[in-house]
């Protein structure tokens, strides 16, 4: 249901997500940011079981920042990634396991623009683009058809998340996305399905 | 508690207190603001990074929510046989809630409070069992008293959710109120999430409620239109739903407050 995206360009790293919030049947929020901000350039998107994302993406953010206040440094993403990765594996085993998928994004002064792809059993690859969820199945080939490393443009984005109005049964109204670059996250615009549009505007004009 | 306390239950090894995870919470804080007790220093952690596991303050690494020790599951699945809701508008946060307390299909009292207030400015709708709800309210009620004594400020409403959210095993329900920063509404529910927004309903009746009010609410409304919105949803639920039912409660929180003079002049509270 819930849906996740990044895609890595040549000096940046282009993430989206989509913004319900849901309970069972229930759309209880449809405004909702499922990403997380590490530091000034890692971002850390997370979705799956309800309590469990917003607790260990939170757990992994204070410990980031912890790192950077006793050290001095920030961590780099690929850092960022192995101490998320170890600390999911960590509570796999326990009685309580964290079931949340991830995608962690960053860009480095020395390495450039990252992207890992992290499932709820903590494994993890880096990778050019990568996606969670049922929208995955829809939207990764097309990224394996057209995908080039120096060649994937913004605009590009929303064509993609087109694919998932017209192919998906479930409804994801609108997507938040963001950039990272080597200035830092950038807010871009959201990607908004047709009705989504329409709603607003009708609302507007009440 | 007093009479476990009477009885001798502590032979029992606590499996009484730790049913729920609230155990934890009885006779001690979940913020340990600086104090260290025995038990609540954790275990350092290898790698020498310990702010606290994720699914507390008090909780070592490697260890979880449900750990508690002498921690049971609950005998049989409870119902939430409910219609609460709340909105914001451009009055404050309007609270409104049905009356019916249901026990496996018999009205078990049709006068039940499920908007309970914490404090003046701080409002708890509860979807759950009746019996939590009211502990909650308490153990909720406590720590946002010692907040305000420590502090010499109020906890905010978003602080007050988080709270609950973190102790983890609250019944659904949502916290409406006013602080620094306006009127705020937010929805915890018993596996941890917690979400900020402008409207939301929560139990059995809350699809229906849901539909009526998505129709009706707008940030625009008077008092007296808010109010109608509210009653007419849980009303709309309260027919359509089994286990909600009986009266409305309607409440309204400004920055005044919940007790105001905007609600109680035209006799809905």
């Amino acid at each position: 249901m819930e849906y996740l995206i990044g895609i890595q360009g040549p000096d940046f790293v282009l993430v989206a997500a989509d913004s319900v919030a849901a309970s069972s049947i229930i759309k209880m929020k449809d405004d909702h940011d499922k990403m997380f901000k590490l530091s000034d350039n890692i971002l850390l998107l997370c979705v799956g079981e309800a309590g469990d994302t917003v607790q260990f993406a939170e757990y992994i953010q204070k410990n980031v920042q912890l790192y950077k206040m006793r050290n001095g440094y920030e961590l780099s993403p690929t850092a960022a990634a192995n101490f998320t990765r170890k600390n999911l594996a960590d509570y796999l085993r326990s009685r309580t396991p964290y079931h949340v998928n991830l995608l962690l994004a960053g860009y480095d002064q020395a390495d450039g623009p990252a992207l890992f792809y992290m499932d709820h059993l903590s494994a993890l690859a880096k990778a050019p683009f990568a996606a969670h969820g049922y929208g995955a199945f829809l939207t990764l080939s097309i990224l394996d058809r057209y995908y080039k490393p120096g060649g994937w443009t913004g605009e590009q984005d929303a064509s993609l998340l087109s694919i998932l109005n017209k192919r998906f049964i479930l409804n994801l109204p609108s997507f938040n996305v963001r950039a990272i670059d080597k200035e830092g996250v950038h807010d871009l615009e959201k990607v908004c399905g047709r009705e989504r549009e329409r709603e607003g505007r009708e609302r507007e004009s009440r | 508690m007093a009479l476990e306390d009477l009885c001798g239950l502590q032979a029992l090894g606590g499996s009484l207190r730790g049913s729920l995870g609230v155990g934890r919470y009885l006779d001690r804080s979940p913020i340990d603001f600086g104090q260290t007790a025995p038990d609540s220093v954790p275990a350092p952690d290898a790698s020498g990074w310990s702010a606290g596991g994720p699914g507390g303050p008090d909780s070592a690494p490697g260890a979880g929510p449900d750990s508690a020790p002498g921690a049971v599951p609950l005998p049989f699945p409870t119902a939430h046989g409910t219609t609460t809701l709340g909105f914001l508008f451009q009055g404050g946060v309007l609270a409104a809630a049905d009356t019916r307390s249901s026990c496996s299909g018999l009205v078990a009292c049709p006068a039940s409070r499920k908007v309970v207030p914490l404090h003046r400015h701080l409002l708890a709708l509860g979807s759950g069992t009746s019996a939590d709800i009211a502990l909650w309210r308490r153990i909720l009620a406590r720590e946002l008293r010692l907040y305000q004594l420590r502090h010499g400020r109020r906890l905010t409403t978003g602080g007050a959710a988080k709270l609950l959210a973190l102790m983890l095993a609250g019944p659904p329900g949502g916290g409406a109120g006013t602080s620094r920063g306006g009127a705020r509404l937010y929805y915890v529910c018993s596996d941890g999430k917690r979400l900020r927004g402008e409207l939301f309903s929560v139990g059995s009746g809350s699809p229906y409620a849901y539909s009526v009010l998505d129709e009706e609410v707008r940030w625009g409304l008077s008092v007296e239109q808010a109010a109608r919105a509210g009653r007419e949803a849980v009303y709309r639920a309260s027919r359509r739903d089994a286990y909600s039912g009986n009266c409305v409660d309607v409440f309204l929180v400004t920055a005044r407050g919940w007790p105001n003079d905007e609600m109680s002049a035209r006799g809905m509270e």
